[in-house]
């Protein structure tokens, strides 16, 4: 159980980062729907820890977040790089409790 | 090994061609090719000549480079010694040959009027001709009103020498023999139309008529016609047609109509000489046009290496835009075919004309005339001889049309429709510009552009103006919801007209229409969450996740006080220092933590945003002009600092760049840029559609000479037109290049108000000027927005423990990062 973050210091569509007790990052999201996502930080395709910095929206329906690199997009849900199918970032279990975002 | 030589008499635009064809199918170098060249330069797109006087770069007209030949211009070829098989050239060479292909051209016919001669007399053919006319009109002293000047001949070229003239100052007489303009391609009734659209233009037009004799006055020349009338000229132009250059005597045969005679493998009765282009007189027809020219090129280069091949017959159709407007001709157009019927359309209100030639039968398309409109031209050329679409002779007359598949779309380069489908359908062009790369189609004259367009959509390539599976709008469209519903947000814009949530291709884009529109700071509010990667901090993210800071330095010019401010931050941050090509400092290696404490220190000093992140004006680019520089005509540094001031922050579909040179000799490369400005004596040319990048192109002048309140007032209308009307990332380089009626219907906008908008658009650029507010600054005056510059939620102030530096060069660069083991 680690806190993150106040659920208030999140914006809709608009990631932060986190940095956890083993050094490693995680990009926190809120999306539209009110529902928060919490997936690796470091962007697979060029090793730069910025995901939390894309654009937040939907590809089909599913809920993506696009890396501001190279600009491929990841499912929120299940981490899985919709662009190219080799390609995959771990999906952390979050919740929010007494309005306070944790990973579980 | 080469074995064999091959002698080349005549480098224009076939001999040209001749060359790069065989180089190109001579796969084992059997050749050595000798080319010789009269004229003193290498081949030019001749085609375009006109296109000359708009800029006088003799550059602007190179065909490509001329490789594995030997090529010696500016000497003629004098002899040729048939028996021994050896031309002689003016300076003496002497070359033996195997072969020898004869490509010398025409000349110009001047018909035998008095006074022809005369100092101010001038044919138009070659880059040097319209040199001696520009100096003539130059020279003229004429003091009040405009220059005049007198063309000899109403055929294509007449009309097109008479546009030149009209662009150098000269209000021009046309005069013809015929009693109709362009009688080889137009009907009465088309030539009357043309007659009365370019009389609108300046152009006086004398039809049934022509010079009697010119005479000197002074030094003025007065030409008397046979129907009575004088003209009192600065200039005259001979434009009464070519006749094949046949001066080279080799004792062989011509043709009826002059021109060496060869058989359709364009071979002489010499079966070791040939003769192609416009000297050919092929079983007896001599073409004036380049397209059967290149056919002959490519046969002759087809028998060379062995391969028996012969003239497909030509096309002489012709579609052109003359002084903005349009004439086409195609086919049987003067209804020559035994019993052939005319459909005729003739609508004066609309200004249109146009007749369809049809068969006894109306099955067959036989041919047709279009003045005033020729926007079927590219559908119904290639339907020639094949059966006519249903619908098409009815009132109101287009139609479905579908070509069969053996239809030549592209005559230029000799393109069937199957070859586009074929390579449409294997997927490897998905485009207009993907077709001309690998089948050349529409890389000639571009009349077939809009038919490749058609086939892409029968294949099912979906042209879609969609922006993105969210909206099925096109950016343009989008443009015009926002800025009269007065939509302010995404979430508002994407509920009412468009699905889903969004993605990084719609949001940036709406982002930009928001900002073009003026609502308030890029990162206010929602639209934070809209802004592609650099917007989104204000800064351009490198490739290990750090950013680069760039503060504007309008027009390339500092004092050396803000220098040492530069030196100093970059110093103090450890920022890795580079000169940009766009005459400013760039700074590397900021962390997102560090950017608003490097901007405190720069905005203090008097700096602000460079935009080196946005869809916005970039950089206007100067050169030092006539403060320091000899040569200057006008103060550049001075008009690009204040454009730069005046668009700074303007948000735009693409990037826009500019500079200001103050003289022609161009330092600061105003015409690599979406809009350069040239000084002249007068005052300043404006020259839009620049590019460097991916796929350069010059810049095309869009006005001359004009003031300076006039050119900011041209660049207010031409910036904020783009920006109504442009996709999505698209150049004004490549918005210019799909702009319907292209440069003129531009001009029409810009300078003629065609679309009575131009009042519009410069109140909307007033607006965008009084309401320009730093960015940077705006982020640093506001506790909210400056909360999110931070590397992590949780821990502020701690560095990102993933970026690290190694020292090149005395400066700090970035350590490759590891990319991650892939997750399966
Ligand atoms: C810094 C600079 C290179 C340098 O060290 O000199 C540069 C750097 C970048 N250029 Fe550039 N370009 C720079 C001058 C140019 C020029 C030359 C010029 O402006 O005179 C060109 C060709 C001229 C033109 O644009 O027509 C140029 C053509 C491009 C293109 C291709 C544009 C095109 O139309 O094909 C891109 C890609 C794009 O925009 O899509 C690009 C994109 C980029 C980006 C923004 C790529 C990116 O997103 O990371 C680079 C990041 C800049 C940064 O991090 O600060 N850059 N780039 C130059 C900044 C000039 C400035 O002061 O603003
Ligand atoms: C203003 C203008 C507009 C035109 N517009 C169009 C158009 O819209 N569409 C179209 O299809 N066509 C157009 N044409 C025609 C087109 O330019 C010609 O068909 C084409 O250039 C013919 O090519 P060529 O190589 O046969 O002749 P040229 O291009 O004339 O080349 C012949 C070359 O041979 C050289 N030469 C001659 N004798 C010798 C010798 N003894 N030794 C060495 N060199 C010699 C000449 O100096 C010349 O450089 C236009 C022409 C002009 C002038
Ligand atoms: S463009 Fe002309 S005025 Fe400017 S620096 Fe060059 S030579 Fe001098
Ligand atoms: S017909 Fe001229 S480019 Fe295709």
């Amino acid at each position: 159980m680690t806190p993150v973050c106040e659920l208030s210091a999140l914006r809709p569509e608009q990631g932060v980062a986190a940095l956890l007790p083993d050094g490693s990052q995680v990009a926190v999201f809120l999306t539209f729907d009110g529902s928060v996502h919490a997936l690796d930080n470091i962007d697979p395709f060029s090793g730069a820890a910025v995901l939390a910095r894309g654009i937040v929206g939907d590809r089909g329906g599913r809920p993506v977040v696009v890396s501001p690199v190279y600009k491929q997009a990841f499912d929120l849900t299940t981490g899985a790089c919709l662009d190219s199918p080799d390609h995959s970032v771990a999906v952390h279990p979050v919740r929010v409790r007494d309005g306070v975002v944790e990973l579980t | 090994m080469s074995t064999r030589t091959l002698v080349v008499v005549g480098h224009g635009m076939v001999g040209h061609r001749l060359v790069e064809a065989l180089r190109a199918k001579d796969v084992d170098d059997q050749w050595r090719i000798v080319v010789f060249g009269e004229e003193a330069r290498p081949a030019y797109d001749r085609v375009a000549l006109s296109s000359y006087v708009d800029t006088w770069r003799a550059e602007d007209l190179e065909l490509g480079p001329l490789e594995g030949a030997d090529l010696r211009l500016g000497d003629a070829v004098v002899s040729v010694d048939r028996d021994r098989r050896v031309v002689t050239s003016a300076s003496g060479a002497e070359v033996s040959y195997d072969a020898l292909v004869l490509a010398t051209g025409s000349v110009p016919f001047v018909p035998p009027v008095p006074g022809r001669d005369l100092p101010g007399c001038h044919v138009y053919r070659t880059i040097e001709d319209l040199d001696a006319i520009k100096a003539t009109v130059d020279r003229s002293t004429r003091r009040i009103g405009r220059h005049s000047g007198m063309v000899l001949g109403g055929g294509l070229l007449g009309l097109e020498a008479a546009n030149a003239l009209r662009g150098m100052g000269v209000s021009p007489h046309v005069v013809e023999l015929a009693p109709r303009l362009m009688p080889i391609q137009v009907d009465e009734g088309g030539a009357g139309l043309l007659k009365r659209l370019v009389e609108k233009l300046d152009l006086t037009v004398h039809t049934g008529t022509s010079a009697s004799s010119i005479e000197l006055d002074g030094d003025r020349l007065i030409a008397k016609l046979t129907n009575g009338l004088e003209l009192d000229l600065d200039v005259v132009v001979f434009s009464a047609g070519i006749r094949p250059r046949t001066d080279l005597d080799l004792g062989l045969p011509l043709g009826p109509r002059g021109g060496y005679l060869v058989d359709d493998a364009c071979r002489t009765s010499d079966p070791n000489v040939y003769a192609i282009g416009e000297c050919a007189s092929i079983e007896g027809t001599v073409y004036g046009l380049v397209a059967p020219g290149y056919s002959m090129a490519e046969v002759v280069a087809d028998q060379l290496c062995g391969a028996a091949s012969v003239f497909p017959g030509a096309d002489t159709s012709t579609k052109l835009k003359l002084l903005g407007v349009d004439v086409a001709s195609f086919g049987d157009a003067h209804a020559t075919t035994e019993g052939a019927l005319e459909v005729v359309v003739n609508n004066a209100v609309a200004g249109t004309y146009s007749k369809l030639v049809v068969s006894d039968d109306a099955k067959t398309l036989l041919g047709g005339i279009l003045v005033g409109d020729a926007s079927q031209y590219a559908m119904l050329r290639p339907l020639v001889g094949k059966d006519v679409p249903a619908g098409l002779l009815e009132p109101g007359g287009s139609a479905e049309l579908s070509l069969p598949p053996d239809a030549q779309v592209c005559s230029c380069h000799a393109v069937t429709k199957q070859t586009i489908t074929d390579a449409i359908c294997a997927g490897v062009c998905t485009d207009v510009p993907t077709i001309k790369a690998c089948t050349k189609a529409g890389t000639g004259c571009g009349s077939c552009v809009p038919m490749l367009k058609q086939l892409l959509t029968e294949c099912g390539v979906e042209q879609s103006k969609a922006l993105c599976e969210h909206f099925d709008h096109s950016r343009a469209e989008l443009f015009e919801i926002v800025r009269a519903t007065r939509i302010t947000s995404f979430t508002e814009l994407v509920g009412k007209h468009g699905r889903g949530r969004g993605c990084d291709i719609c949001k940036p884009a709406v982002a930009s229409i928001l900002a073009s529109l003026g609502n308030g700071h890029v990162l206010g509010g929602e639209q934070a969450t809209l802004q592609d990667t650099n917007d989104r901090f204000l800064a351009n993210m490198q490739r290990n996740g750090t950013y680069s800071v760039v503060p504007r330095i309008p027009g390339g010019e500092i004092t050396p006080q803000k220098l040492i401010v530069i030196g100093e931050v970059a110093r103090d941050f450890g920022l890795y220092t580079k000169i940009t090509g766009g005459q400013r400092i760039d700074l590397f290696g900021a962390t997102v933590d560090q950017l608003p404490e490097i901007w405190r220190r720069l905005v203090d000093a008097g700096f602000e945003s460079g935009h080196a992140y946005g869809k916005a004006l970039r950089t206007v680019k100067s050169c030092v002009g006539t403060t320091w520089c000899r040569y200057g005509v006008q103060d550049s540094v001075g008009l690009a600092i204040e454009l730069e001031l005046r668009y700074r922050g303007l948000r735009s579909p693409h990037k826009l760049k500019s500079a200001v040179s103050g003289c022609a000799r161009e330092c600061a490369e105003a015409r690599g840029k979406d809009f350069g400005i040239i000084a002249t004596e007068n005052g300043w040319n404006l020259y839009v559609g620049g590019n460097g990048g991916f796929t350069p192109r010059h810049a095309d002048l869009l006005v001359s000479d004009v003031d300076t309140e006039s050119l900011i007032k041209y660049i207010d209308r031409f910036l904020m037109f783009y920006i109504r009307t442009a996709d999505r990332l698209q150049r004004t380089s490549a918005w210019l290049e799909g702009l319907d009626g292209g440069l003129e219907h531009l001009r029409e906008v810009i300078v003629d108000d065609s679309l009575g908008i131009c009042a519009d658009l410069e109140a909307a650029m007033a607006a965008h000027v009084e309401d320009y507010a730093d960015e940077w600054r705006g982020v640093l005056e506001d506790p909210e927005k400056l909360a999110r510059f931070q590397s992590f939620v949780n821990a502020p102030g701690t560095p990102d423990p993933t970026i690290s530096f190694r020292e090149e060069r005395g400066q700090r660069v970035p350590v490759l990062l590891g990319i991650p083991e892939v997750a399966q």
